[in-house]
């Protein structure tokens, strides 16, 4: 019974209660509904990553034949850190969404589509019967959409959401074909019938499957060149719906493909290169176009695409770990990845609750308007950049613990193996490092022109701290941060049972010994770091306490009326870069030229646009336009046609099994010839 | 412990060694040798001036700064004496400590709110992220040639014998001595001399750093310096030597490395700042040399 109480009974009872009661108590109602399916979940969870696995199969008719619902130790992973960021957006939600009271309706359909998500998910990691799955996995993206869409009167808002919709389904389709062709073959919708295929099929059609389920899974994952809608639905949704769809939505794609690799259980090496190659793609795509963004979301989710990458590099390295029989590789490799779907769950969803902080606090979102609000916001300010360090992969903080342990895999891995491999592994190395370069670059230009030096635009609203309901949920992400950079070793306990599933026990004991005596001297070392700036911050503080400070403006290098229109932008911060890689994005600059003895005011604009959407995207939909274009004349609008065009769709209804017969039966008077 | 007493007494004698060699060629006799440690010493003792723009993230920033080369000096060992901290990949830990002593001086210098810090900032920023690539080319070709991931394991076996391998070590030196330059600003990216702020890189980020924090962020380049002549020093050093050889050689590779730049600093201008970036692309292909000469010693290619 309990899957029924989880998935249906909470949110049902809950939406009830939300629909009756009155505004302010809308939100905590919602909350409370997470909360108890949270908890209930997450004890399964917590048995399941102990070995006690929870199982339950019920029959569901005819059509779904038995509908199996089942927690491992994969699961349990993604539903204990999915619970984790779901809790946290919707008391941070709570607080946000304040600021929209009166819109009785629409918070209703709000945070029933937030229950109704929650329970889609978890029903996304239980069920194993590929026809409820994807039931339940499209209940996830209508929600999803609903969730998106809250400020519809928003016209972009509303062509963000239609946009995420739309690929929502594309993703289906793919799922589906991959689904169907199992099960027209094995004759039923269990997930263990993939196993069953991939076992006795060739390897081209197994591979072949796992492109297909790749691409579907992909699309949901945000992996390059299936990542356009993300860049747009992030900015659209409210922030704890960013923070929740890039922590913990787009994570379900991410389970999709391991549940697929484990399913199908063969062809590891290919699959891995297959899996490895894009996600170094991605990683180094998405945070390329996250620098020379200027909204603040946007920025964020390009990042999430970048983080895909590295978490898609983990779980790559690891199948190749399995397929050339490294078993350090392999636990390193999934082990990093699984640790760092958490971390990235954690610190973007930390860094979305703070662009939400500074949105309510001034109202726009473009960075280059920004400027000097830590002053006005130091909590915010602080807590984002805590996020700004884990997301680059800096130590202490939790980014590192996981980055750290996929290199640990590639450089103890770089000497087993023929040229091919050797070259691959430092080609994903160099991108690794790479891709942290250039996501420090980024973030030094995210905080520093948000919240240092003195505001750029003349803010509308006066800009103030955000409330403890705001603060306090984004504290309790900062402290499991901290936990993870501090007590690496506990977490990576965790994953044993997980990364077992797909190594096998004997295989994970040795790999683990060596981590876990390497991450005790990470750990160390972190901590060692952490008292060495604490003792020089002291003795810093001890030696000047005697000298004089002064205060005075900024050194203007001689020029005494520097003011704040002086100051470096956002874009000419990473002007460099942008003329670095202007060959490879997409970067269109607008001038005027300020010439003349009394010259007029000037502007400069850079507008990025993505390369591979104007490919991909949005020239096949001209070209589709273009071909469905000329069968126009058929909308005429006069009824009279419409009601032809009905008359013949029956006929032909009716008429096509006698068309069948009549060819058949030619047929039969060929052949008898 | 050795190699952090050893690196912190070079720092001292490294970049007065570097003037001292710049003056002589250019004909001068030039300040002693300790006149850069005086200074420091000097500006320890003043007091500061902060500026009203600036706030937390500028005060603290000098001291991370300082403590991540610290850190990043507590990995590196002495012939076969390991570090005080050593691990497998224990390297990346060194980089990425680097990095983070990086990210705090970026958005120290974008704290005052300075159109000359900023200028410096994304400069920096940018430079520091092409050139880690070489230096992760660097680690993982001797990764490869030995079958060790940390530091103090690597040098412990690296060993050049055969003529690939002396080639291997020289171009290593080389890598070594351009990351250096780069990520102290020296010649041919940066010059600490000009007195033209537009065209600054390191000196412009500091502008409105004093006293003690700047006393902190100038002994941070000696520290710097010093690491990475003892990276290269540790090339040499392998095992079987005993310490009343390996001593004076690290000392000698050090005085090499300061008189190199020195050298460097007297006959090399600097580089248009576009075309920087291609310089320290360049210093990557040169470590991508270093791997193919890895693979072809160990036979992997023929």
């Amino acid at each position: 019974m309990l899957p029924f109480v989880l998935l249906i009974f909470i949110p049902l009872v809950a939406a009830f209660a939300l629909v009756a009661s009155g505004e302010r108590v809308k939100a905590w109602i919602a909350a409370t509904g997470v909360l108890l399916s949270a908890l209930v979940s997450s004890f399964i969870a917590v048995q399941a990553l102990q070995g006690n696995g929870f199982g339950y199969t019920y029959y569901g008719g005819q059509i779904f034949g038995d509908v199996r619902i089942t927690v491992d130790a994969l699961a349990a992973w993604f539903i204990l850190l999915m619970n984790f960021t779901v809790l946290t957006a919707v008391f941070y939600g709570r607080s946000y969404m304040k600021a929209y009271h009166g819109m009785k309706a629409n918070l209703n359909l709000h945070w029933i589509s937030y229950l109704v998500n929650h329970s889609a998910m978890l029903g996304v990691y239980m069920v194993h019967n590929s026809l409820a799955f994807l039931v339940v996995w499209e209940v996830m993206a209508i929600s999803a959409f609903l969730l998106v869409i809250f400020e519809h009167w928003k016209i972009e808002t509303l062509k963000a959401g239609i946009n995420y919709l739309i690929q929502s389904h594309v993703s289906i389709v793919f799922l589906m074909i991959g689904f169907l062709w199992i099960s027209g073959i094995q004759h039923t919708y269990d997930f263990s019938a993939i196993t069953d295929y991939a076992r006795q099929a060739s390897p081209a059609a197994g591979i072949l499957l796992f492109v297909i389920f790749f691409i579907g899974f992909g699309i949901k994952a945000g992996f390059v060149p299936f990542h356009t809608w993300l860049p747009y639905a992030h900015p659209a949704a409210p922030a704890h719906i960013s923070g929740m769809m890039s922590g913990v939505i787009i994570k379900t794609g991410i389970y999709g493909i391991m549940r697929v690799i484990l399913l199908e259980n063969t062809n590891f090496m290919v699959i891995g290169t297959i899996v490895l190659v894009v996600s170094i793609f991605s990683g180094l795509y998405g945070v390329m176009l996250a620098i020379v963004q200027h909204n603040l979301k946007r920025l964020l989710a390009y990042h999430s695409i970048e983080n895909i990458g590295i978490i898609g590099m983990g779980i790559g390295l690891g199948a190749i770990g399995v397929g050339i029989g490294n078993s350090f590789l392999a636990f390193a490799g999934f082990a990093g990845g699984l640790l760092h779907v958490l971390n990235h769950s954690l610190f973007k969803s930390l860094l979305f609750y703070g662009s939400g902080n500074i949105y309510q606090a001034i109202h726009t979102l473009n960075i280059d308007g920004m400027g000097g609000l830590m002053k006005q916001m130091p909590r915010t300010a602080i807590l984002f950049l805590i996020a700004a360090l884990a997301i680059c992969g800096l130590p202490p903080f939790n980014g590192f613990v996981s980055e750290f342990l996929i290199y640990l895999g590639l450089f103890e891995a770089i000497h087993s193996g023929q040229f091919e491999f050797t070259a691959l592994i430092i080609l994903s190395a160099l991108g690794l490092v790479l891709i942290g370069g250039l996501a420090i670059l980024c973030f030094t230009k995210a905080f520093g022109i948000i919240f240092l030096g003195t505001a750029r635009h003349e803010y509308r609203h006066h800009a103030a701290e955000a409330e403890p309901g705001k603060l306090i949920p984004m504290v309790a992400v900062v402290a499991m941060i901290a936990a993870i950079g501090l007590f690496p070793q506990f977490f990576i306990e965790f994953l044993r049972s997980p990364v077992q599933q797909f190594t096998g026990e004997v295989f994970v004991n040795g790999a683990q010994l060596t981590v876990s005596s390497t991450i005790q001297n990470l750990t160390w070392a972190t901590w060692g770091f952490i008292l060495l700036v604490a003792v020089i911050w002291f003795a810093r503080k001890r030696l000047t306490a005697s000298s004089s400070t002064v205060a005075g403006p900024t050194w203007g290098c001689g020029y005494q009326t520097s003011d704040a229109r002086l100051q470096y932008t956002a874009s000419s911060f990473v002007r460099n870069y942008r003329k670095l890689v202007e060959p490879i994005l997409s970067v269109k600059k607008h001038k005027s030229v300020i010439s003349g003895i009394v010259p007029e005011k000037g502007h400069s604009s850079t507008h990025v646009y993505d390369l591979l959407e104007s490919a991909l995207i949005d020239h096949p939909i001209r070209r589709i336009k273009a071909f469905i274009g000329r069968f126009n004349f058929l909308q005429n609008g006069s009824v009279q046609f419409y009601v032809l065009y009905g008359v013949i769709f029956i006929f032909i209804i009716i008429a096509f099994p006698l068309l069948v017969d009549a060819v058949v039966f030619l047929f039969e008077l060929v052949k008898q010839l | 412990m050795l190699s952090l007493i050893l690196i912190v007494v070079a720092s001292f004698f490294f970049t007065g060694i570097i003037i001292r060699t710049k003056s002589l060629l250019s004909g001068r006799m030039g300040p002693g040798i300790f006149q850069p440690m005086k200074d420091i010493w000097r500006l320890f003792r003043k007091g500061s001036v902060y500026s009203e723009t600036s706030g937390f993230v500028f005060k603290l920033a000098p001291t991370v700064y300082f403590a991540s080369v610290i850190m990043a000096i507590l990995f590196i060992p002495f012939g076969n004496q390991p570090g005080l901290f050593s691990f497998e990949g224990d390297f990346v830990f060194f980089a990425y400590v680097l990095a983070l002593g990086k990210f705090f001086s970026i958005i120290g210098a974008l704290d005052t709110g300075s159109s000359f810090e900023g200028m410096g900032a994304s400069r920096e920023a940018l430079y520091s992220l092409l050139a880690e690539p070489a230096f992760f080319l660097l680690m993982g070709s001797f990764a490869l040639l030995t079958g060790q991931t940390s530091f103090a394991d690597i040098f412990g076996t690296l060993h050049f014998t055969s003529q690939i391998s002396y080639a291997i070590g020289a171009l290593a030196s080389l890598v070594l001595l351009a990351i250096a330059l780069i990520e102290n600003s020296r010649m041919p990216v940066d010059d600490p001399k000009t007195h033209l702020e537009l065209t600054m890189v390191h000196e412009v980020m500091i502008l409105d750093n004093s006293g003690f924090d700047l006393g902190l962020i100038l002994q941070t380049t000696n520290l710097k310096f010093a690491m990475y002549g003892a990276l290269v020093a540790n090339m040499f050093l392998t095992r079987g030597y005993e310490i009343y050889y390996s001593i004076p050689i690290f000392i000698g590779v050090q005085f090499l490395f300061a008189l190199i730049i020195g050298v460097i600093e007297s006959f090399w201008a600097r580089f248009r700042m576009n075309h920087n970036p291609q310089f320290i692309l360049m210093i990557t292909s040169i470590a991508l040399f270093i791997f193919l000469g890895v693979l072809l010693m160990l036979g992997k290619i023929v």
